[in-house]
């Protein structure tokens, strides 16, 4: 078939709703945009698992450490889910560990905010993955299969996060005056970076227009955040805790709170990697990944020695 | 030395009388220990009791640009579907 009418193909597809498939013909920008997406959604996942780790063997009791376990192994399975999505587009995996490493691709911004007390495990759960919901939420009806199909497993595993999060918050905002304060501090320090994890403006997203005819994104950036606030608002009263915002007001005449501007440039500062923890991130990444390669090393050795097929082939 | 490991697709049966389903796919140095990653990645809310992997380059499929061919003339093909027959309404059981 010729090009054109491949793309004719290809957009009454995307139209009528039917999910374009791995061996489907796809335009070029169509896979690159879907290849870089999902590539850095993935490495979100693995990167995020750092700022909970830091907390795990200090978690204040066996039922917190289990469930902070339980989450950052999640966190692990979805970023596998989304490097195999990723993979079915024609990039392999090892291209992707080494883009995140060697600091070519990104991940998500919020990953290089430091965690300095238990309520920010807390703050993380209620905001970060409440944000990450609400952005991947709209994605599990993305228009690349493997894609919206990895979405709908990982919004299923994510509700737990927030919840998790959300009830370390509300365990220390019942708790003393100092662990309320505690958790006060973290909302403080995470409100701002969990409203900038949306994205840019309308006006200064790159790839919002083009993915949304697309149909790999449902909803802007600003109309996601919008949402996000309005939601946390009424969570953050039943904490009894203060969203650090003058201007946040309910606003009649829209039905949506209006907030206060987000200060930009501390947004492209860390996306250019000068946040707090940019450069612990990625050598923690670099070191795990250099520490792991006698492993992968043995491991094949093993699998070549063991070859010619098991014996426990078959049905 | 190489260590690329090999892409594996994972089936997993959800409960006994079941399918496999496929499920996803993954890498693995080889099939046990594709098995033992498949349970962590995709069993950890007791989604299944039974797991295959297949190692991805014995998977053959269709090729979708001839999907026409393949499947259009099922189209035309309505009475093989119990609903084309026309049976009086006494008929009963059938």
């Amino acid at each position: 078939m010729a090009e054109d009418q491949l793309q004719k193909v290809f957009d009454d597809k995307v139209a009528q709703e039917i999910k374009i498939e791995p061996k489907d013909w796809m335009p070029d920008a169509y896979r690159k945009t879907l290849m870089r997406q999902i590539s850095q959604h993935a490495h979100s996942e693995i990167v995020g698992m750092l700022p909970e780790a830091n907390w795990i063997t200090r978690a204040p009791s066996l039922r917190r450490k289990a469930t902070l376990l339980a989450k950052v192994q999640d966190e692990a399975g979805h970023g596998l889910y989304l490097y195999a999505a990723a993979e079915t587009l024609g990039i392999s995996r090892e291209e992707m560990v080494d883009q995140l490493l060697s600091g070519k691709a990104k991940y998500s911004s919020i990953f290089n905010y430091p965690t300095l007390t238990w309520a920010d495990i807390g703050a993380i759960g209620w905001l970060v993955d409440g944000a990450a919901i609400m952005n991947q939420v709209p994605l599990c009806r993305s228009s690349y299969g493997p894609y919206a199909r990895a979405m709908i497993r990982v919004c299923k595993e994510e509700s737990f996060h927030q919840r998790q999060g959300f009830e370390i918050l509300l365990t220390l905002c019942r708790g003393s005056e100092k662990q309320k304060e505690m958790a006060q501090d973290a909302l403080k320090r995470w409100w701002w970076p969990s409203l900038m994890m949306f994205g840019p403006n309308g006006n200064d997203s790159p790839h919002t227009a083009q993915s949304m005819k697309w149909k790999i994104k449902r909803f802007t950036n600003d109309e996601l955040r919008q949402k996000f606030v309005d939601i946390c608002k009424e969570q953050a009263d039943i904490l009894g805790l203060t969203i650090p915002d003058a201007k946040l007001k309910w606003n009649e005449e829209r039905s949506h709170y209006d907030f206060g501007e987000i200060n930009w440039d501390e947004f492209w500062n860390v996306v250019k990697g000068k946040g707090p923890c940019n450069k612990e991130r990625l050598a923690a990444r670099v070191s795990a990944h250099e520490n792991g390669e006698w492993v992968r090393e043995a491991a094949m050795a093993h699998a070549e020695k063991r070859s010619p097929k098991s014996s426990r082939g078959g049905l | 030395m190489n260590t690329d490991e090999p892409l594996w697709e994972v089936f997993i049966r959800s409960n006994q009388g079941l399918d496999h389903k496929h499920m996803g796919s993954l890498h693995a140095a080889d099939a046990q220990m594709a098995i033992e990653n498949a349970r962590d990645v995709y069993t950890r809310r007791m989604e299944g009791v039974s797991i295959w992997v297949v190692e991805s380059k014995n998977i053959h499929s269709s090729n979708p640009d001839e999907a026409s061919s393949l499947y259009d003339p099922a189209n035309d093909k309505i009475y093989r579907h119990p609903t084309f027959y026309n049976l009086p309404d006494e008929l009963k059981h059938m």
